[in-house]
């Protein structure tokens, strides 16, 4: 493998675990604050697969390094800029309405990434998406349950359905960017062409939309940023919060 | 007339309460108890089922801050666990015929009440460790016992609950041993959990049997098999050779060991803590109930929409 083409690999494992990381971590928020007892138990749990998804993605992505990282050295000790989870995973938990659409839009396209991965010529990254795609199938069929729950409840969750939609939708087309890494790993069977992914995510998001009386928004501005690590404001402070221990007692282990 | 023969019924129902109990059968949802078996049995399981769900706040306190992966993973399994065990208990207590909306409402309304021990705070990561050590290893004490009630759902409840609660006790003195081996910040952390979770732990069994005011009708309907004391004294005997093993002091410098009684002697129990605590009076009382309140209410809107959801779904089919 080139010296580039390691590189690629490297940050796409570093995307896709940092997905799973932030995710994780933004779910755990409702522990405790759920609006019933057994939605505290179902957002815990997707939660917990996220985390245990990013502890096997980030391991793998420590092992590309020159020299060896654990991937708790990379949850972590990176700092923002290292970070290349997508914009809308790192976004503040919001209401339900928020967390159901949010889920809705990243397992969507967890579900169809994490399929075509079963493919790659990266023998790891197709093992581990067997399971992956699994997790992400029954993670999307929750939001969608949800979605008509409160697409078709009330008028009051209707509309907070619709605002949550609106709000992300400027969040969703920095899934598909196309980097010069993206481009690589394509030319190498690895990761898939992220152009196709996003005719079939709109197709999925479309479907559950007409069962639920949403529209798919127009296009406006589209934020971008995480291929090359850059931010919102918010995710420096869900850094601080998750990393505290370990940045505060850096020779303690746990 | 009729009256007369419902009543005639009535002590015939009862009587046979009184044999079940006698011969160790369990009492089922559709078998006829006093009312005061029934209200009793309401009042300790609801009890049970909103210490399950409150004790999810101490803990998730430090679910962002986990040390690691590996732990954030398995506390967020504890959490969902305890969780778990709420919704079973709520509907162990529903066969009773009470709903668990109007459970909430009564802890809402401070009528009903939740374990002590979850109105302190979690100030470092070695509380996490402490709670699941010492707060499950109490609790296991007790749901053991319960586990031969003789009201038949809570009883089931317990075999199953058990089970987990002995995984979060092992997962929880891991956390301490793990600290105990490291870093002088760390070894401080761990015994300074340790010397503020000691002495509630202790309490979490009630007042001592000599001034316990439930235990009367209790022990007669085998509702509580042991007693407060017996219990604690269960606690104490596993739990100090478990903290030697691992360099911890227990912060009771009147403990030892009593060759007589083949258990440990421990020193006095500030009660006055105790029942300042009990009464509202705690470090976190109020911002447990606060939490509690506010996120029901904030996810009242969800509950709407899902009830609706529902009924239209039902009219539809
Ligand atoms: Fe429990
Ligand atoms: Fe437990």
């Amino acid at each position: 493998m080139t010296m580039e083409l390691k590189e690629a690999l490297q940050k796409f494992l570093l995307r896709l675990g940092d997905n799973a990381l932030i995710q994780g971590q933004r779910l755990s928020e409702w522990c405790s604050r759920a609006p019933m007892l057994e939605e505290d138990i179902a957002l815990s749990n997707l939660a917990l697969d996220h985390i245990g998804r990013a502890q096997v993605l980030l391991d793998y992505a420590g092992h590309t390094f020159g020299e060896i990282k654990t991937a708790d050295e990379l949850a972590f000790r990176r700092s923002e800029r290292e970070y290349y989870n997508f914009l809308m995973a790192e976004l503040p938990t919001g209401n339900f309405a928020f967390t159901i659409a949010k889920q809705l839009f990243l397992s969507a396209y967890e579900d169809l990434l994490y399929e075509a991965l079963c493919e790659s010529t990266d023998t790891h990254l197709s093992a581990f998406s067997l399971k992956a795609v699994k997790e992400a199938r029954y993670h999307f069929s929750h939001a969608a349950d949800w979605c008509m729950r409160l697409g078709l409840g009330t008028a009051e969750s209707h509309d907070k359905m619709v605002d949550a939609i609106h709000d992300l939708w400027a969040y969703t087309h920095e899934f598909f960017e196309m980097s010069d890494c993206d481009l690589l790993l394509l030319q190498h069977g690895i990761a898939p062409d992220q152009e196709k992914l996003k005719k079939n995510w709109l197709d999925k998001i479309g479907k559950v939309f007409m069962r639920t009386g949403f529209s798919i928004p127009q296009d406006t501005y589209q934020h971008r940023g995480s291929r090359q690590g850059i931010h919102t404001e918010h995710l420096g402070h869900l850094l601080c919060e998750m990393q505290y221990l370990q940045r505060s007692y850096p020779d303690a282990s746990w | 007339m009729q009256q007369t023969t419902g009543k005639m019924k009535l002590a015939e129902l009862e009587t046979n309460f009184e044999r079940k109990i006698q011969a160790e059968e369990k009492i089922e949802p559709r078998d006829a108890m006093p009312e005061a078996y029934r209200l009793h049995l309401i009042r300790q399981i609801s009890q049970h089922a909103h210490s399950e769900v409150i004790g999810m706040q101490p803990e998730g306190n430090w679910l962002l801050r986990a040390p690691s992966l590996r732990s954030k993973q398995i506390l967020l399994a504890k959490i969902q666990d305890e969780g778990g065990h709420g919704l079973y208990l709520y509907s162990a207590a529903e066969t009773l015929g009470i709903s668990r909306e109007e459970m909430i409402r009564q802890l809402h309304e401070g009528k009903a009440k939740y374990s002590n021990i979850f109105n302190y705070p979690t100030l470092t990561w070695a509380d996490i460790g402490a709670i699941g050590w010492l707060v499950d290893g109490a609790a296991i004490v007790n749901q053991v016992a319960l586990q031969r009630t003789s009201f038949g759902p809570y009883a089931r409840a317990m075999f199953r609950i058990c089970k987990e609660e002995s995984f979060h006790q092992r997962q929880g003195y891991e956390i301490m041993a793990t600290m105990m081996k490291g870093t002088p910040e760390q070894k401080k952390m761990a015994q300074d959990a340790m010397n503020r979770w000691w002495w509630p732990s202790l309490m979490m069994f009630g007042p001592h049997d000599s001034d316990s005011p439930h235990s009367g009708d209790a022990f007669k309907w085998k509702i509580k098999r042991k007693s407060n004391d017996e219990l604690r004294q269960k606690f104490i005997d596993k739990t100090v050779q478990q903290a030697y093993v691992i360099g911890l002091t227990i912060p009771d410098p009147l403990l030892k060991w009593n060759e007589d009684k083949q258990g440990y002697d421990h020193g006095p129990i500030d009660w006055s803590e105790f029942k300042n605590v009990i009464s509202g009076n705690g470090p976190c009382n109020r911002q447990r109930m606060e939490h509690h309140k506010f996120w029901h209410e904030e996810g009242k809107w969800v509950r709407e929409a899902a009830d609706a959801y529902k009924k239209r779904i039902s009219t539809l089919n």
